[in-house]
């Protein structure tokens, strides 16, 4: 640098991007061990693909190659992708889905920072419009081998019955529009743990752990999972109360779907995300409202992309009306 | 005194290098071959020059005059012969030129005749004037004349002693403290009766043990002072950073210490105070420290007008040194060349080599991660400050408290994408700057334009009123011409009024035209009239047309001339 500061802070996009993949270890270990290994395999066809995409598009602009694909963006997303999608499509929802986010997404726009909307969730809300019915068969915990697994992945025959089941937010939906109150839809499914949907409350959990080394780390900052936590349980929580026949309790909504992965991974992408601090506690807890809307009300089980991308749209005039006092100017009006 | 510190938001700690040179006590630099003494030596004001080439100057004589509110005097800083007197590169980013005094030092470094000023017996002005004369300016940085910032004497509480020395490797300020503690605290006194201000604080970084032990006990018996530890956190000892933390007051752009009842010194100044008002000695020579990758770091005390190039010799710089940084690594710059002088805002050379500054990394797209804006001092939002400058956006720049920036480095310190955002805001702030220039040439312009119309529309309707009224004073003077004759004889103007009018106006004409002409050729003396008739002769025998022809003012203009210029032939 030509200019002062002639020091820097050893940080880099790259270390920011690292300390995310890293932090979502502990919710991949627990799929994992809920669900097998198919994941894994998800995974590393997602990251593969994106880094493909990510040259291939670099290449088309005549940009360095090495720094796009080194700053560990694509694959994040492609993970954040692949985490969202059910653990047995077939292989090329994963890859059309991450050919979406990359390509479309985030390079149309301009590449990395550039992009108003989250190209995970843009690739996930393809996907769910497109193949609705891939994209609603779920394993139940501890159903598949990691051999079916890999012949579902590789797209053999699709035999599902008895493989498969609804999610918890799924189960709940059916047997309460069937008339049943909630106790009894939970009482009698098969889908339902602890907390949330059998297993995904583990994975929750990891995510979660994960989220807590984030904010340890300082690689986000507090105001959007603790809107976002708070958001959903308040709105569930003032309905479950009110009539907990026919709505579910906050913890059962926090432990199910993509909840966690949302609050601290998803929600949180900064360049597609509100900046100020308030904005930041607006944008988090508008998902939150508008995910618990569409899970209770709407024509999707779950509604965080939705949320998502509805908030991305408002992203900017958040940032515009939330801009925070400057130094010496309180007690000004803006 | 102080209860409780406030703290300011952002800021960073980079590693802090001060124990290279902190140890390092303050020696005196020995006498450089020659000193270039530049006349501007505080903001915005040049001395005026008041000695020759060739001329003897003892240490402390003034060699430039104040000029301007903002003007402090110059000062040899040794004794020797004047030797020129010119343009010489200044330390400065892009390497300006200013007017500079050279003096050839004869050694003996004799002092002048001075005298401690009693600032008690004096009246305020008078010490205000003092330091003006003594050239004290701030030498925390930027050197801003300590008269003007002395202000008025009324409504300052606190005095803020600035010791804090927030940028990494500098230590001047650390060691000055350490020896100096007592003069220190004294010449801050001074300053604090100057302005009126009841309490003095002197904040200083708690990474300098040594140096707040030292003030401490030199304020041991002094009830209004108090010695207060702030935390080493860049930029601390910002201004307006030192003065929210010691007082909580948060000083806008724009807006001086001084309208908030607060006031700030670096602690070298106060130095200076005192060396000034104990001592009557002008301010000729600072602290400097030299260190980064030297052989020996240390603490000079350096003659203002010290080639930099010679003052590194004593340092030693290692040979992997790749360039010289004046200040601090955070809001320094790097030296263009080495042959310039010190001056009274210099407090630190750092010597760069690429394994202490390595370059910086790749600049990425910015990701919004916010981390500048989490660190930022000023608590603006950075990015979107360099969103708006990189698109040349400054109208939004600007609404978003572009000038707010103290450029202080801490957002590209911890970008991730090693984005150089505070060369985005520089690049924004002087387009702005650009901007208001032409806009304020092109207001000018309009505005002579606009006057110019305004003034010649106003001649004109002049012009035309006095037509009027000359026209209507003729039509009364026809009017009692003819009321007056009629008795005696019937003019034939009677008959044709028309006519009469006419030939009013012909013998008028015919009046002024005699009364016009010899108006400048009268008294004059017989050669020039003899000269006038034998131009006046040659003309009409050249065929040229007559002064007759002429319009009668060109006729007397021409006389005029003719006069003026034989005047001047026999009067050489």
């Amino acid at each position: 640098m030509i200019h002062s500061p002639y020091i820097r802070k050893p940080a880099s996009v790259q270390r920011v991007m690292g300390t995310v993949l890293l932090a979502l270890v502990p919710g991949i270990a627990a799929y994992v061990w809920q669900f097998g290994a198919g994941i894994l395999v998800n995974l590393a066809l997602a990251s593969l693909t994106a880094i493909a995409v990510e040259a291939a598009v670099m290449r088309l602009r005549a940009r360095p190659i090495g720094i796009a694909i080194g700053d560990l963006s694509a694959v994040l997303t492609a993970w954040l992708l692949a985490l969202s999608l059910p653990p047995i499509v077939p292989w090329w929802i994963t890859v059309l889905g991450v050919v979406v986010a990359i390509g479309a997404v985030k390079h149309l726009y301009g590449g990395l920072g550039q992009n108003p909307f989250n190209p995970a969730m843009v690739g996930f809300c393809v996907l769910i419009v497109a193949y609705p019915a891939l994209m609603s068969q779920w394993p139940a915990a501890g159903q598949l081998d990691f051999a079916t697994q890999l012949t579902l992945i590789l797209g053999g025959a699709r035999e599902l019955d008895g493989m498969t089941a609804a999610t918890a937010l799924d189960s709940l939906r059916t047997g309460l529009r069937g008339g049943s109150g909630v106790d009894a839809v939970l009482a009698q499914g098969a889908a339902f743990g602890v907390a949330g949907g059998k297993g995904w409350e583990w994975v929750a959990a990891g995510y979660a752990l994960g989220g807590l080394f984030l904010l340890a780390t300082r690689t986000i900052t507090w105001h959007m999972p603790v809107a976002f936590i708070a958001a959903l349980t308040a709105i569930s929580g003032a309905f479950w109360l009110a009539d907990p026949a026919q709505h579910a309790s906050p913890l059962f909504h926090l432990a199910s779907g993509g909840a966690m992965l949302a609050a601290f991974f998803i929600v949180t992408d900064p360049v597609s995300g509100a900046t100020t601090p308030r904005g930041k506690l607006l944008f988090a807890a508008s998902i939150a409202l508008i995910a618990w809307l569409i899970r209770s009300f709407g024509a999707y089980p779950d509604g965080l992309a939705f949320g998502v991308l509805l908030m991305n749209i408002c992203a900017p005039l958040l940032d515009m009306k939330t801009q925070p006092v400057v130094f010496g100017h309180r007690g000004e009006r803006r | 005194m102080i209860g409780r510190l406030f703290g300011f938001r952002g800021g960073v700690k980079p590693d802090a290098h001060k124990n290279e040179s902190a140890g390092a006590a303050i020696e005196r630099a020995p006498l450089p071959r020659r000193l270039v003494v530049p006349l501007r030596q505080s903001t915005r004001a040049t001395a005026r020059c008041i000695v020759q080439p060739g001329q003897k100057v003892l240490k402390g004589e003034r060699i430039g005059e104040p000029e301007g509110y903002l003007g402090t005097a110059v000062h040899a800083p040794t004794s020797g012969t004047v030797v020129d007197f010119g343009r010489y590169t200044m330390a400065h980013a892009s390497g300006l030129e200013t007017r500079c005094v050279v003096i050839e030092p004869d050694g003996e470094d004799r002092w002048i005749e001075h005298a401690p000023f009693d600032h008690r017996e004096a009246t305020r002005s008078d010490a205000l004037a003092w330091l003006r004369e003594c050239g004290i300016v701030g030498l925390g940085g930027a050197t801003f004349p300590a008269h003007v910032k002395l202000g008025k004497g009324a409504g300052i509480e606190t005095l803020i002693l600035n010791g804090a020395e927030c940028e990494p490797w500098i230590t001047c300020d650390d060691r000055l403290m350490r020896e100096r503690a007592a003069d220190i605290i004294a010449g801050a006194q001074i300053l604090r009766e100057l302005i009126g201000a009841r309490a003095l604080v002197v904040g200083i970084e708690d990474n300098k043990p040594e140096a707040i032990d030292a003030m401490r006990a030199a304020a041991a018996s002094q009830a209004e002072v108090s010695v207060v530890p702030v935390p080493a956190l860049y930029p601390a000892g910002g201004e307006k950073q030192l003065i929210r933390v010691l007082t909580g007051i948060e000083i806008p752009y724009g807006k001086l210490g001084a309208d908030f009842g607060v006031q700030c010194f670096n602690v070298g100044t106060a130095h200076a105070v005192y060396r000034a008002i104990a001592h009557g000695e002008p301010l000729v020579s600072r602290i400097v420290t030299l260190t980064g990758n030297v052989e020996r770091p240390g603490n000079w005390e350096v003659l203002i007008g010290t080639p930099i190039d010679e003052l590194l010799q004593l340092a030693r710089p290692r040979p992997d040194t790749d360039r010289f940084l004046m200040g601090g690594p955070m809001m320094g710059f790097a030296l263009p060349r080495l042959d310039v002088p010190v001056v009274k805002g210099s407090n630190c050379v750092i010597s760069a080599s690429p394994a202490l500054f390595p370059p910086a990394p790749p600049e990425q797209p910015c990701i919004r991660c916010g981390e500048c804006a989490r660190h930022c001092p000023a608590e603006l939002q950075p990015f979107e400050l360099y969103w708006f400058s990189r698109a040349k956006n400054f109208g939004k720049a600007q609404e978003y408290h572009l000038f707010d920036c103290i450029e202080c480095g801490c957002c590209a310190y911890v970008c991730p994408s090693h984005i150089p955002l505070v060369d985005y805001y520089r690049f924004s702030k002087s387009e702005i700057w650009a901007r208001e220039r032409d806009k304020s040439a092109a207001d000018q312009a309009r505005e002579r334009f606009e006057f110019r119309n305004y003034r010649q529309e106003r001649e004109k309707e002049e012009k035309a009123a006095k037509l009027a009224a000359k026209a209507a004073e003729t039509r009364a003077k026809l009017a009692s011409d003819e009321a007056a004759p009629e008795s005696a004889a019937p003019p034939p103007a009677a008959e044709d009024p028309k006519k009469a009018l006419i030939a009013a106006a012909l013998a008028r004409a015919q009046a002024q035209k005699a009364a016009a002409q010899p108006k400048n050729t009268d008294n004059l003396s017989p050669e020039t009239q003899a000269e006038i008739e034998a131009i006046e002769a040659r003309r009409q025998s050249g065929g040229n047309p007559s002064v007759g022809d002429l319009p009668a003012g060109n006729a007397a203009g021409s006389a005029t001339t003719a006069a003026s210029s034989s005047a001047s032939d026999s009067h050489p």
